[in-house]
């Protein structure tokens, strides 16, 4: 049952093979013994799920069930749910229990889904490994002595050990798409303005995005059909009409422009990545796809310039952090403007720190022009990099991440190389351009590789309709990490 | 040498809204502290901050009003100014920093030295307010109230264009009375509705701008007054004694009539003010801005020019009569009163502005009334101007009789009036028939009213010479020194003996006729 696709765990409690239930208890139970070694949730609330999967059977026995009704999911720990501790990996909310929920959390709620726990994270958003969480490190399920990635690690990690069977994450500059890639599962950053922020803890608001990450693109197809949809309250939420992504999910890949861009092929790609991808890309000819060559010649400035953009974005939205009306204060100060010093000094970690002295230092009265500005105008370049590409092909597809995963603390002394592992990723983000990964194979110490896919704005439905044809010819995403609960 | 004193006002409208800049809460003023404190004023995690419509329209009529269509951006952008303060939740204020809604416009006003002068503004943007830290009653702690955390404000930034504290305080009047004649602040200044910071700094004549010292916390127009001139002095003081001027931001203490240092420039803030990423610039279509421009009334300074152009009222009656669009309202309804319409306009809009700017105007400051429901309406003021102009009754008696006793008598029944005056054993003229008299009531819109009360404190002049004749000869005898004053050529005495005289007759007689007899009979 916890292999089951989303579509069959739905077909199940239709058919009352199984209940919510008793389907919340399964992965209750998965997480309980699993939890101990990866750290992938911060929060379980049984009582709370059980509850919701309780009305979630009544609803289903009443024949007013929807696509999702009674099947848990888990919610990063970003996102704000009512009567949840709602940490964002930081000790600064480590006492903070949310009194609303998220525009994400209402329309599972709407929807019928159980939540099912809040997951690990790097704090803040701020991570590509899981390891700058308040509650220690994620471990990843393919080898506990490897990071999941980050900085939606707790959800990826969730997903591979079937601890769960969907989770949301969000993705700031990879924060999706870096886990799935790293820890075997498939994961979406939807366009920018598709899915609600509101009750979405902010990083960088400009980029951030929240998506689902599950075990295939048929279940991410689902996922997003709740997940998307305008919000008010949310300015930068784009109004458009509803769409079912899984309509076009069967429809083969004839005609298909596949862009292959040489930069994200060369200097940096470990071998063992280019490899699996490369066969992906064989294999999607073979589907009926066109390989086109293209090129994005600003993305090589995309890493620099999403560590001026983000940490400028997150120096201000972390200034709320404050002690002042929630949350963590240190005990002891002397005034005011000691309280706000130590409070932030212990309430952050090292990473979150740096990140807002970076921003506050890039922001800064005559160094505003020569970063933050210098870098909103590469965005738009590399922006207009994909507007190019966009004219030759449908999709552009590449490796997600330049290695396979790494081992926890190789990279923790050595911020630029860790901050390196976004080289794929980040130009999807600052183009606000939708942006996929999905597992393609196996590399170093058999540890999985994802295939990136970012599509032209609002074209989720094609690259999941692409990702689903290939796992339909591929078992990659089926695969499940050995030495986990089978 | 003479010092040139420079000065520019920056000014903080409270917009009338009923929500929030950027949340649902209520603006309503004096709720329990922190009532009025959404999720998003309180900045809870992951809360994001919508613009209110409302207060956007605001802005553009305040643009339009100052300088119509071409001062209006059609996009502007929210910047976060960023700085820590606990009544500051987000840690940052949404304002507009690189491109406010409104860049440039004038305020036309009247310089008591320069006459009709125009100030330039220099922009006008949106932002939201900050809480309120509450100092006493905590016991070694700081209280925060966030109710005002978020309301919505349009800054008002004029250019160094005002040149005395005279000036300054016309200017910030005249700004005054424009927000509330076109409905976007309550101008309400115990209550915050309006705020101004001065800019001040001083200069020989001809000589480029001094070093400005910004003072702040001027909630009364009279402060504003003193604190401008106690600041020059100072400035001048120092620059006499060879001494330089610090940059830096000073408060006005009222309770000592002095301005004292807050900070200096060094310690400015760096506010790293960036787009607000949360907001997508805001931008003002064609269409909103011609519907904008629909509603807009018809504003003061176009009211001014009619009145000096059409009833050839003064300058200084045209800006009274257009402080508030009330008052205007109330000035037009009178001189458009059914009853005048067969009189010149210039005539009776003179004598309109006259009991307006005069008595009206003091009753209200007497009573704080508003003009809106004051006693008399336009159409019993219309009664007065008609005795007025027809020459019915002395324009003096009307101003300080016939007027004060409508306002003390309004709306009452004549029959009860009666009783108020039981001198007059018998029944005025005009009033003799009894039913008339059970059914007339001192009805405050009707013209007819300033005839009663003339009625009823038997106030009709009397065209009896004789006895008029025998009142002044008697004034004549009982004042001695005062006519001897006259005959040693001192004129004032004489006005001295036309009122004894008017007096004497109760204000009945005929100032004119006065004039005359009295006259002739010191001559003789």
């Amino acid at each position: 049952m916890h292999n089951a696709s989303l579509k069959e765990l739905s077909a199940a409690l239709a058919q009352g093979k199984t209940s919510s239930v008793d389907l919340t208890k399964l992965f209750l139970e998965r997480i309980q013994k699993t939890n101990g070694a990866l750290n992938a949730f911060i929060t379980v609330g049984a009582e709370k799920s059980l509850a919701q999967a309780r009305a979630a059977d009544a609803r289903i026995a009443r024949g007013d069930a929807k696509p999702l009704t009674g099947i848990p999911v888990a919610h990063k720990d970003i996102f704000v749910a009512k009567d949840w501790l709602t940490t964002c990996g930081s000790k600064i909310l480590s006492n903070f229990v949310g009194p609303y929920d998220a525009h994400v959390i209402e329309r599972f709620n709407a929807a019928g889904a159980v939540l099912l726990g809040k997951t690990n994270m790097d704090e803040f958003a701020m991570g590509s490994s899981s390891e700058n969480s308040f509650y220690g490190p994620v471990k990843n399920p393919w080898d506990r002595t490897c990071v999941p990635g980050g900085s939606s690690g707790g959800s990826a990690a969730a997903i591979a050990a079937r601890m769960a069977p969907a989770a949301t994450g969000t993705d700031t500059g990879g924060s999706i798409r870096q886990p799935a890639a790293l820890s075997g599962v498939s994961g979406l950053k939807p366009t920018y303005g598709l899915v609600s922020r509101y009750g979405m803890i902010a990083f960088a608001s400009s980029l951030d995005q929240g998506g689902p990450i599950a075990k295939s693109a048929e279940d991410l197809a689902l996922l997003l059909n709740v997940m998307a949809g305008f919000d008010a309250r949310d300015s930068t939420s784009v109004e458009r009409s509803a769409e079912d992504y899984t309509l076009d999910l069967d429809k083969p890949l004839s005609g298909l422009r596949v862009g292959v861009p040489k930069e994200h092929f060369g200097e940096g790609l470990s071998v063992d990545v280019g490899r699996a991808v490369e066969a992906a890309l064989a294999q999607l000819e073979k589907l009926g796809a066109r390989r086109v060559s293209i090129t994005l010649p600003s993305s090589g400035l995309s890493v620099p310039a999403y560590y001026v953009i983000a940490p400028a974005e997150a120096s201000s939205n972390l200034s709320r952090f404050d002690g002042v009306r929630y949350g963590y204060r240190a005990s002891g100060y002397r005034d005011l403007a000691d309280m706000y010093r130590k409070t932030r000094a212990e309430g952050f970690g090292a990473e979150v720190r740096r990140r807002i002295l970076i921003g506050t230092y890039v922001l800064s009265h005559g160094y505003y022009d020569a970063y933050y500005l210098k870098a909103q105008k590469i965005r738009r370049l590399i922006a207009q990099d994909f507007v190019e590409a966009f004219r030759q092909c449908d999709l552009v597809i590449g490796p997600t991440s330049p290695t396979v995963a790494f081992r926890i603390g190789a990279k923790a002394a050595d911020p630029v190389k860790m901050y390196l592992n976004d080289i794929y990723t980040t130009p999807a983000n600052l183009a606000g351009l939708p942006a996929m990964s999905i597992p393609c194979g196996f590399g170093n110490e058999n540890l999985p590789v994802g295939l990136h896919i970012t599509g032209n704005y609002f074209a989720e439905a094609r690259m999941l309709q692409v990702a689903h044809q290939y796992q339909k010819a591929t078992d990659w995403h089926a695969r499940r990490p050995a030495g986990i609960e089978p | 040498m003479n010092w040139e004193i420079v000065i520019g006002l920056e000014t903080h409208a409270q917009l009338s809204t009923a929500s929030k800049m950027f949340s649902g809460a209520s603006t309503a003023f004096g709720a329990a502290p922190n009532t009025q404190a959404s999720a998003v004023d309180i900045a809870l995690p992951g809360v994001l901050p919508v613009v209110n419509k409302g207060a956007v329209e605001r802005a553009i009529r305040f643009g339009l009003a100052v300088g119509g269509e071409k001062v209006i951006n059609r996009r502007s952008v929210f910047a976060r100014k960023n700085y820590f303060y606990p009544d500051l939740p987000k840690g940052y204020q949404i304002s507009q920093f690189e491109l406010p809604i409104v860049k440039g416009g004038e305020i036309p006003i009247v310089s008591p030295t320069r006459g009709e002068i125009k100030i330039r503004l220099t922009r006008a943007h949106l932002e939201e307010d900050a809480g309120k830290s509450l100092h006493e009653d905590f016991h070694g702690m700081s209280g925060i109230d966030l109710n005002r955390a978020g309301v919505p404000l349009l800054e008002i930034v004029s250019e160094p264009d005002m040149r005395s504290a005279e000036e300054a305080v016309a200017y910030a009047k005249a700004l005054h009375s424009l927000v509330r004649w076109i409905d976007i602040c309550d101008g309400n200044m115990q209550e915050g509705s309006f705020r101004c910071d001065a800019n001040v700094s001083v200069r020989r004549p001809g000589e480029p701008l001094g070093t400005r010292c910004e003072i702040k916390n001027l909630n009364s127009f009279r402060f504003m007054e003193r604190a401008i001139e106690f600041e020059a002095k100072r400035q001048i003081e120092i620059l006499e004694d060879g001494g330089k001027i610090v940059q830096e931001t000073r408060l006005y203490d009222s309770d000592k009539d002095e301005t004292r240092s807050l900070r200096i420039k060094e310690e400015a803030h760096d506010y790293r003010y960036f787009p607000d990423p949360d907001l997508l610039p805001l931008e003002v279509s064609e269409d909103w801005l011609k519907q904008v421009q629909a509603k807009l009334p018809v504003l003061p300074q176009a009211k001014r020019d009619r009145y000096q152009r059409e009833y050839e009222l003064s300058v200084y009656d045209s800006n009274l009569l257009t402080q508030s669009r009330e008052v205007a309202e109330y000035f037009e309804a009178v001189v458009e009163h059914e009853d005048l319409k067969d009189f010149d306009k210039r005539q009776t809009a003179k004598r309109a502005a006259n009991l307006i700017t005069g008595k009206i105007a003091a009753e209200i400051g007497k009573t704080g009334v508003s003009i809106r429901d004051i006693d008399p309406k336009p159409g019993g003021l219309a009664g007065i101007v008609e005795l007025i102009v027809t020459n019915k009754v002395p324009v003096s008696t009307a101003t300080t009789v016939v007027l004060p006793e409508l306002i003390t008598h309004a709306n009452k029944p004549v029959k009860e009036l009666m009783k108020l005056v039981p001198q007059y054993s018998q029944f005025p003229q005009a009033l003799t028939s009894r039913v008339a008299r059970d059914a007339m009531v001192t009805s405050t819109s009707s013209t007819a009213a300033a005839s009663i009360i003339v009625s009823v404190f038997d106030l009709w002049p009397t065209d009896d010479t004789k006895e008029l004749e025998h009142i002044v000869e008697r004034t004549i005898a009982d004042n001695p020194t005062q006519v001897a004053d006259y005959r040693a050529g001192k004129e004032r005495a004489f006005n001295s003996l036309v009122g004894q005289v008017m007096k004497a007759t109760k204000g009945k007689a005929n100032p004119a006729q006065v004039n005359e007899i009295l006259k002739r009979k010191l001559a003789g």
